[in-house]
């Protein structure tokens, strides 16, 4: 088996073979992947040329309930290979929710004990997710962000560096491969090879950097696109403002072919919409997505876009994302949905 | 009336790299206006273009989130804490 380092190395046929749904699974982590594959068709009504499509992967459909479950179990994995975890160790990292949910389900599900440090503004449904996986919280100041909570996390194995293992999302390989291995070839096995674009948003950078090799080492056309905040002040929770930010060590701005900078409103608004109009309840990251997906789109005569969703929206029901909604509803929808008609008017 | 306002690290790059700065005026909306002036920038990060609170800020008035106070025409006293906080815990 190739290692994790060769990720961008590998041939297609070492990951192309198709993951088919378990019917009966002995291990929760046996059920991570596999996540259904929804066209956008009510939200981009006459919005896009008749060739174009738009699709969503839907990562809330992951046990732990999001995309952080492909990595989470990578890394793990490959923890327990290279003998990193062993028995007796304890699972740390620092993350702002939905890595610290699929933690601790993988670490419930293999009996290692887990403790997530993540900032304490944390959404409550995050935090009572964790503790009922049986993990510990560790809260760190709100004011530092995700930045804060991996020194808190740093000091924490620092002062006892022989009880922890730290899967480091930003750092480990083993993070993008989980996508190259699984997320990659789904995509690419779901659309019969048609994708033409990938956009995805910039967490970690371990979907979009291993999804993109992939997909580009079956057709180097594919063109792979980041999505990230348009500022550092924002309220996209699970992406990041790179320029802002520590950058992530697995993060390889050089394989991207575009990078495109979402409004927190404008993400609310899709959020929002995806809602009332096409059904499907997601977090803010998915509507930021969505956004720049469908800008890509609608620059296009003809192509397959492809998303991701990283979760549905029930983790954030208690979150700012909803201040104020009823009034978007009232004021903005039949507004916001004749901006797209006119929109679409204009390119059609 | 100064009081001291805590300021995030997205919102750092406006104060010097400074996490707690002094401003003054009597409501919230006001020390906001205040803070404006000492370091531009920071007005448009916190409110909108109806200058409203945006959605992503939460602000708190002694540990009080002054959406359950009086929102932005919360009134503050000489020696008040102020901090800033984004709605999210950040990226990952």
């Amino acid at each position: 088996m190739a290692t994790i380092f060769q990720s961008s190395q590998r041939s297609p046929a070492a990951s192309s073979e198709e993951h088919v749904p378990a019917a009966r699974a002995n291990s929760v982590l046996e059920l991570i992947g596999n996540t259904p594959l929804l066209e956008i068709t009510r939200v981009t009504e006459g919005l896009l040329r008749p060739g174009v499509r738009l699709f969503a992967k839907l990562e809330g459909f992951n046990p732990g309930g999001s995309v952080k479950d492909r990595a989470v179990r990578h890394m793990v994995e490959f923890g327990l290979r290279r003998g990193e975890l062993r028995p007796g160790k304890t699972i740390i990292d620092s993350t702002s929710g939905n890595t610290g949910i699929a933690l601790a389900m993988v670490g419930a599900a293999l009996g290692y004990p887990v403790e997530i440090v993540m900032a304490s503004n944390v959404s409550r449904e995050r935090k009572k997710i964790i503790e009922a996986f049986g993990a510990k919280p560790i809260y760190s100041d709100p004011l530092e962000g995700s930045d804060g909570a991996m020194m808190v996390a740093r000091k924490i194995i620092a002062d006892n560096p022989d009880r922890y293992f730290k899967p480091d999302q930003y750092n480990n390989e083993a993070n993008p491969l989980a996508h190259f291995d699984t997320t990659g070839p789904e995509i690419w096995h779901q659309t019969s090879g048609r994708i033409t674009h990938f956009v995805a948003g910039i967490g970690t950078g371990g979907t979009v950097m291993g999804t993109g090799r992939y997909l580009k080492s079956r057709n180097p056309a594919v063109r792979v696109i980041a999505v990230e905040p348009d500022d550092a002040m924002h309220g996209l929770e699970g992406l990041k403002h790179m320029a802002s930010s520590i950058v992530p060590g697995i993060f390889h701005a050089e394989e991207l072919d575009q990078r495109m900078a979402v409004s927190t409103e404008d993400a609310y608004e899709m959020v929002y919409a995806l809602g009332q109009i096409e059904g499907v309840l997601v977090g803010q990251s998915c509507g930021a997505a969505l956004v720049a997906a469908l800008q890509v789109a609608r620059g296009l005569r003809e192509g397959c876009v492809v998303t991701v969703f990283p979760d549905f929206g029930d983790k954030y029901l208690s979150t700012n994302l909803w201040i104020g909604w009823e009034q978007w509803r009232k004021e903005r929808l039949q507004k916001l949905v004749g901006k797209w008609n006119a929109s679409a008017n204009a390119i059609t | 009336m100064p009081v001291k306002v805590r300021v995030p690290t997205p919102l750092r790059r406006f104060t010097g790299g400074i996490d707690e700065v002094a401003a003054a005026g009597e409501s919230v909306r006001a020390v906001i206006e205040d803070l404006e002036k000492r370091h531009p920038g920071m007005r448009e990060r916190l409110l909108d273009d109806k200058g409203e609170l945006r959605r992503f800020v939460n602000i708190y008035l002694n540990g009080d989130d002054i959406r359950f106070l009086n929102q932005l025409n919360s009134q503050v006293k000489d020696g008040d804490d102020i901090s800033i906080v984004p709605a999210i815990a950040g990226g990952e």
